[in-house]
């Protein structure tokens, strides 16, 4: 598809969100609804993944480190 | 619903569908026939995602509104309970009035649109509006003239206003008078109708025939009087609803078999044969197949005499015919032929009844039939003369008013036309055009990437899509019919173009270039099948390629 503008392109990314979700056929003010609790749960999602995902990372990365790493020299000839 | 392989859901893909064709055909030993293969091609699994998720959006808003009706917060607009009835059996809380309430309303300015033009290639709507979403329609006084027909079936334009025409029509109204006020078998009987039912027989090959007043009920109320208990129908999965109802209030036997499908067929008939009825095991009285290809009269075949023509079919093997007039005659009704001895070659031997059907079972020979065409397979199954007894036994025959003069004439007047009784040629041109038509509008947009349904030959083409696409047409000028759930399968709405003989290359183009456009805004072209961009067509000289 050709599109002039950015504008025009995002309305027709819009267009087909509507299409998708079918929510073209709902009311203006229950298409709001839809839209925000979307948003919501979205900004939601993100919040949770910048706040919790490093401290996760951390951990598992410690973990690992503790499972793989962290074996002396000493260790390693004695099972070799 | 509607023509024979209009709707369906695939079971296996074509080149199986293809195969199984093919092997009947040569394991019969029967004549080479054209075979146009039909595709059923699904949609891929995003699309099918994508519809659920949006049915489930909408669904869950449909609940939130029922809830807020139910607190009293919004009014309801529709029936619903009454306080003093309480306590009695709900009558507006089942699916279906969920579904009207909640889905069906957002997308009703979709359907019954009003018109205010003749029905032909191109007719003139009023333009409505509505102020609370659909609930109710407020007229704006403005006609939206010149939208393209691509809803009305009426496939060789003969729904038409052209005064010299129609003169004929006017001659035995004034003749007859408008209607009869009576039953065929009581005084409504008419020479007129003697004229019609002996003209059907003679256009579609049978013996003798009967019409009847509407189409809908020649079917359903003309399998009651063939078969009932004890009886077995074959039915293939994608019959009319009106063979349903049929089948069903005969109270026979109903097995389904798959659309089309003549292995699976051939087994349950087998089965049917060799078990008899359930518990007794006692053999079936009689087995009925049922197929369909109603919509096909006068639209399909050569010389238009539908499916049996289409596939070659010889008529006397098929005992029961039945076909509509309201398509391609453009006037109303249906009728029924059939052969004076249904089946005169049957094998006298003394055999049990079942067994005796056996030999009779030209399994090759009906890959669909004109009309809703039944194979009765009994030596004894009626009365030696089909027509005669359905006149006596049937309740539309009974009870159904004669049909009226002037739709009679109509009918006759069309039938003349097309079988070039006074040596014109308008009838055999229209269904020539029709048939390109057909070609042109199919080819075209399976290049431009639409899955759609059906044989090639069908002038029926159905298109998978999603709603809005009804009011995007609407605005290009283009009237459609779109179906959808409940009559379809979720996945599959989908848009029903009916070609016409009256549509001019013109106007298909029009209509194709915005299928174009619109199939391309709303991401409708689905098929993953790749094919060649410019595949051969057909040979016409006048072939333009603009796309």
């Amino acid at each position: 598809m050709a599109f002039k503008t950015l504008t025009e392109y995002l309305a027709w990314l819009y267009y087909q969100y509507l299409l998708c979700t079918g929510i073209y056929v709902l009311e203006p003010w229950e298409k709001s609804i839809f839209n925000s609790i979307l948003l919501l749960v979205m900004a939601m999602v993100a919040y949770t993944s910048y706040v919790f995902v490093p401290i996760h990372v951390r951990l598992a990365l410690q973990f690992f480190s503790g499972v793989f790493g962290g074996q002396t020299e000493s260790a390693v000839t004695l099972m070799s | 619903m509607k023509i024979t392989n209009t709707s369906g859901t695939c079971q296996g893909g074509d080149s199986t569908r293809v195969e199984s064709r093919e092997n009947v055909t040569t394991a019969n030993g029967a004549a080479c026939r054209q075979y146009k293969p039909e595709s059923f091609e699904q949609a891929p699994m995003y699309v099918a995602v994508l519809t659920y998720l949006g049915f489930g959006i909408v669904t869950l808003f449909g609940y939130f509104r029922d809830f807020l009706r139910a607190v009293g917060l919004e009014k309801c607009h529709l029936a619903q309970e009454r306080e003093e009835q309480r306590d009695f059996v709900p009558l507006y809380q089942d699916f279906e009035n969920f579904y009207t309430r909640n889905l069906y309303m957002r997308v009703r300015d979709n359907w019954n649109r009003p018109i205010c033009s003749l029905p032909g290639p191109e007719f003139d709507l009023m333009e409505r509006v509505s102020d609370d979403y659909n609930w109710t329609f407020r007229l704006t006084g403005k006609t939206i003239e010149n939208v393209i027909n691509m809803g009305s079936y009426n496939y060789l334009g003969f729904a038409e206003n052209n005064a010299d025409f129609l003169k004929t029509v006017a001659d035995k109204t004034l003749q007859y008078g408008a209607g009869v006020c009576s039953s065929r078998q009581e005084v409504g009987n008419l020479r007129i109708h003697e004229e019609l039912e002996q003209l059907v027989a003679k256009f579609v090959g049978a013996e003798s025939c009967m019409a009847f007043g509407m189409g809908f009920a020649t079917n359903s109320m003309n399998i009651p009087a063939l078969v009932g208990k004890g009886c077995l129908i074959l039915s293939d999965e994608l019959n009319h609803t009106s063979l349903v109802l049929g089948a069903r209030l005969s109270g026979a036997t109903i097995r389904v078999f798959k659309h089309n499908n003549m292995h699976s067929l051939e087994k349950m008939l087998r089965d049917a044969v060799c078990t008899g009825q359930p518990r007794t095991h006692r053999p079936w009285k009689k087995i009925l197949i049922m197929v369909e290809g109603i919509y096909s009269i006068g639209a399909v075949g050569p010389t238009g005499r539908g499916v049996a023509e289409l596939f070659q079919l010889d008529p006397a093997d098929v005992d029961v015919m039945m076909g509509t007039f309201t398509k391609s005659f453009g006037a109303a009704g249906g009728y029924i032929a059939g052969n004076k001895v249904p089946v005169p070659q049957v094998p006298q031997v003394n055999l049990p009844a079942s067994q005796r059907a056996v030999f009779n079972i030209p399994l090759c020979n009906w890959p669909a039939f004109t009309g809703a065409s039944f194979l009765q397979h009994l030596p004894h199954c009626l009365t030696p003369e089909l027509v005669d007894y359905l006149r006596s036994h049937s309740h539309s025959a009974v009870y159904a008013t004669a049909l009226c003069p002037p739709v009679v004439e109509q009918i006759i007047r069309v039938m003349k036309c097309i079988m070039g009784v006074d040596g014109n040629t308008m009838g055999i041109q229209r269904i020539q055009q029709l048939a390109e038509n057909t070609r042109y509008f199919r080819s075209r947009l399976k290049e431009m990437g639409f899955i759609i349904y059906g044989n090639d030959s069908s002038p029926v083409v159905p298109i998978l899509l999603y709603m809005a696409f009804s009011r995007a047409m609407l605005e290009r000028k283009i009237g459609v019919v779109v179906v959808g759930f409940p009559a379809t399968p979720i996945t599959e709405a989908r848009a029903r173009f009916c070609l016409s003989a009256a549509h001019t290359r013109a106007m298909l183009d029009k209509v194709l270039h915005h299928m174009n456009e619109v199939g391309d805004d709303l991401c409708l072209k689905f098929s993953q099948r790749r094919c060649s961009p410019r595949p051969e067509l057909f040979n016409e000289a006048d072939f333009e390629l603009d796309s």
